[in-house]
């Protein structure tokens, strides 16, 4: 029988068996124990684990990241949580200059075991401060992994692996995924940080995708499946390091490449993925590889304008649609119900 | 009735200050309670699509300052700035079209309620980024001093942002290099949910902490318009005499929820009976009574007034309404400086 809970509950389960198996895990950020707990993924962790491994704290985000790297050198596992991703720039500082450097610096003599949740916004006018999908920032950086689970199952067995693992990990949950829902095992199992996950099996293309496009793109998917078309889709789940043999292997499969990217275009993770399978798979490639990113200007904040920032199943499945050489139009397929396009679902409304 | 000194030192104040200078201050109060409470109002008929922090409660605040403050000078802001807009002179038109993402706001609809602007009031943004704007004005302070202008920044900002680095490292450098800026931080207890005693020591007083960092300062009672507004006025002309960065801490309360139009007093972050002790120190009404009490400004004239801003607030809405969402052909314009598009 599947277990169903949703996206939030499923990291709430992870904090709950790291914090069981290891006392040393310990969890904070701005509003970890506040009445909402970050959208519900650390709500009652203060109450079971008390306030020396569960709490809040000043709004001093460069600083607490130094914290947390000094205690993890010292064997503590920290887990600090950001509600936008875009809060966390404050400490850029201490992730890149201290946590990506301590172990390759020193020798490797330091371990630095610390988890970064960060939130990325998407809608109500979020806008250029509060959406910024900023992963290839990070996969830039040696010394740091990067995961961006989609489903629940992914999103609880890689916050216990990044948890457990003893380098810096950052992990990016997209906002439009924590009421997602999907069948979580009870146990404590992990996902290896750099495995990817087959999501659909096909011969004719393969779509290489990450988190929330990961949605947009199993929607695309099973529409075009009924014009006959039939995609590999590969959910990365990590970003750094990436999968490259399950990318190459699919390749080979199918001749065709379209990597979907929440970031902006100019030196996304989509262009790396391309350039790899341009060096390596030159060969298999029957086309040129696309992509479809978000289009590179700060995200604008009125409901005109993000209309057409972002890119949905539509666009996909009319990029699937010209490479196969076929004539669909995703406008005239996907059925959205009437829901503003700013929203994931009724579930949703602002001002977060 | 006056029930003590510090009473009698109000009414004194009350007295002393001309009938204009009143009026001003209580046009901006009102105006301030109603466009926010306009906006809370209408927020449920889900067209305002972008966060919105309102000021209701902390309208002091801003009166009072930007009262003692000249059109020329800099003010700052950060995602709660509604307030400081309006107060600046802030073209409420353009900010209520803004809220409704159109091309006629403030930002082009670019920004949305946390990031307004209006340089012809030397309004010069506010941003979400909390401390963000902090250095911002130290900078435009820099630039006022290196120019050898009169004109002195002020920036806004909330007790959580004193938490950043980013607020040391500008009060040190303000402080060394003596600039013409009035830091203004507005104490309502809260960041979010998170009340201050979880974020700074229990003790210590935000105001004293920047004494000791060689920047003069005080703390009042940001819910009395009258009272910031004359701690405003004897700083303002300090650092406009060129004696360097002040800083004035200002206890306040924000009613409604921290983002968003609704209450939240039920969620249990903070009790009803806190909030309700706030209410009683309304700045708005309580200055209201004092102006009425003192009979300096006829009955009338408050209400002209009231009927004044209420349709210029009615006004600003159908502006918004009737104006048009920026073009999607406009998606790539002004991401850079000297761009044609
Ligand atoms: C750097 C940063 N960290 C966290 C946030 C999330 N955040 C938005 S408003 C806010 C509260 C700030 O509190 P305060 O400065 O006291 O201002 P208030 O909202 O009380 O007016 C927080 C933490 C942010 N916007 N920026
Ligand atoms: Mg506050």
């Amino acid at each position: 029988m599947p277990r169903i809970i949703n996206f939030a509950q499923a990291i709430n389960e992870a904090f709950v068996q790291a914090m069981e198996i290891d006392k040393n895990v310990i969890c904070y950020g701005l509003g970890v124990d506040d009445p909402k707990g970050v959208f519900g993924t650390t709500i009652g962790l203060q109450t079971k684990y008390g306030k020396e491994r569960v709490f809040d704290i000043p709004a001093s985000e460069n600083a607490m990241t130094g914290i947390a790297i000094g205690a993890s050198m010292a064997g503590i596992r920290p887990v600090m949580t950001h509600q936008r991703l875009d809060f966390s720039l404050l400490s850029l500082d201490q992730i890149i200059n201290n946590a990506a450097k301590f172990h390759y610096m020193f020798g490797g003599q330091h371990k630095i075991p610390i988890t970064i949740r960060m939130i990325v916004g998407r809608g109500w006018g979020q806008g250029p401060t509060h959406s910024q999908n900023l992963q290839a920032l990070f996969a830039h950086i040696p010394g740091l992994k990067v995961v961006m689970p989609t489903t629940p199952y992914d999103a609880k067995g890689l916050l216990l692996s990044s948890i457990f693992d003893d380098n810096p990990v950052i992990f990016i949950e997209h906002r439009w995924l924590h009421n997602m829902e999907g069948d979580v095992p009870e146990n404590d199992y992990r996902i290896e940080i750099g495995k990817s996950s087959q999501i659909n099996e096909g011969n004719d293309i393969t779509i290489v995708s990450m988190s929330y496009m990961t949605v947009e793109a199993i929607h695309a998917v099973e529409i075009l499946k009924d014009h006959d078309i039939n995609c590999d889709l590969i959910d990365l789940r990590s970003v750094k390091p990436i999968d490259w043999s399950s990318i190459h292997k699919s390749i080979k499969k199918t001749g065709r490449l379209l990597v979907l990217d929440t970031g902006v275009t100019e030196g996304s993770i989509a262009g790396e993925i391309i350039a790899n399978v341009c060096e390596n798979c030159w060969n298999d490639l029957k086309e040129q590889p696309h992509r479809i990113c978000l289009p590179g200007t700060p995200t604008p904040t009125s409901y005109s304008l993000t209309k057409a920032y972002y890119k949905r199943s539509e666009t996909i499945i009319n990029t699937v649609s010209k490479m196969m050489n076929k004539d669909l139009d995703g406008y005239v397929l996907v059925d959205r119900k009437d829901l503003p396009h700013d929203v994931p679902g009724d579930w949703f409304k602002g001002p977060f | 009735m006056v029930h003590s000194i510090k009473d009698a030192n109000k009414m004194s104040n009350l007295h002393q200050t001309s009938t204009s200078v009143l009026k001003e201050i209580y046009t901006k109060l009102f105006k301030i309670r109603t466009v926010e409470e306009t906006i809370a109002k209408k927020y449920t008929e889900w067209e305002m699509r972008c966060p919105t922090h309102l000021s209701t409660g902390q309208e002091g605040i801003a009166a009072g300052v930007c009262q003692a403050l000249l059109k020329d000078d800099y003010v700052l802001s950060t995602h709660r700035s509604h307030a400081h807009y309006l107060a600046k002179g802030g073209d409420l038109n353009k900010m209520i079209a803004e809220i409704y993402g159109k091309e006629s706001g403030c930002s082009k609809g670019r920004g949305g309620s946390m990031h307004l602007i209006d340089k012809n009031v030397g309004f010069m943004g506010s941003t979400s980024i909390v401390g963000g704007t902090i250095p911002l004005a130290a900078g435009l302070a820099l630039s006022s001093q290196l120019k050898k202008e009169s004109k002195i920044a002020c920036v806004f900002f909330g007790d959580a942002a004193t938490e950043e680095g980013v607020f040391f490292e500008t009060i040190n450098f303000a402080a060394v290099k003596n600039l013409p800026i009035l830091f203004i931080c507005e104490n309502n207890l809260y960041s979010v949910y998170s009340p201050l005693e979880c974020r700074q020591p229990v003790n210590r007083k935000i105001f004293e902490m920047v004494n000791g960092i060689g920047i003069p300062s005080v703390a009042g009672n940001g819910n009395d318009a009258l009272e910031t507004y004359y701690k405003s006025k004897k700083f303002v002309d300090e650092i406009r005499n060129g004696d360097g960065p002040r800083f004035i801490e200002l206890s306040t309360y924000r009613w409604r929820e921290h983002c968003g139009p609704f209450f939240d007093n039920d969620i249990g972050y903070r009790s009803e009976t806190e909030f309700e002790s706030w209410k009683l120190r309304d700045p708005l009404l309580n200055f209201e009574n004092q102006l009425i009490k003192i009979k300096k400004i006829p009955q009338e004239v408050i209400d002209t007034v009231k009927t004044e801003i209420k349709r210029e607030v009615i006004e600003a809405f159908q502006f918004a309404d009737e104006s048009p969402f920026p073009d999607v052909s406009e998606l790539y314009s002004n991401i850079y400086s000297g761009d044609t598009n």
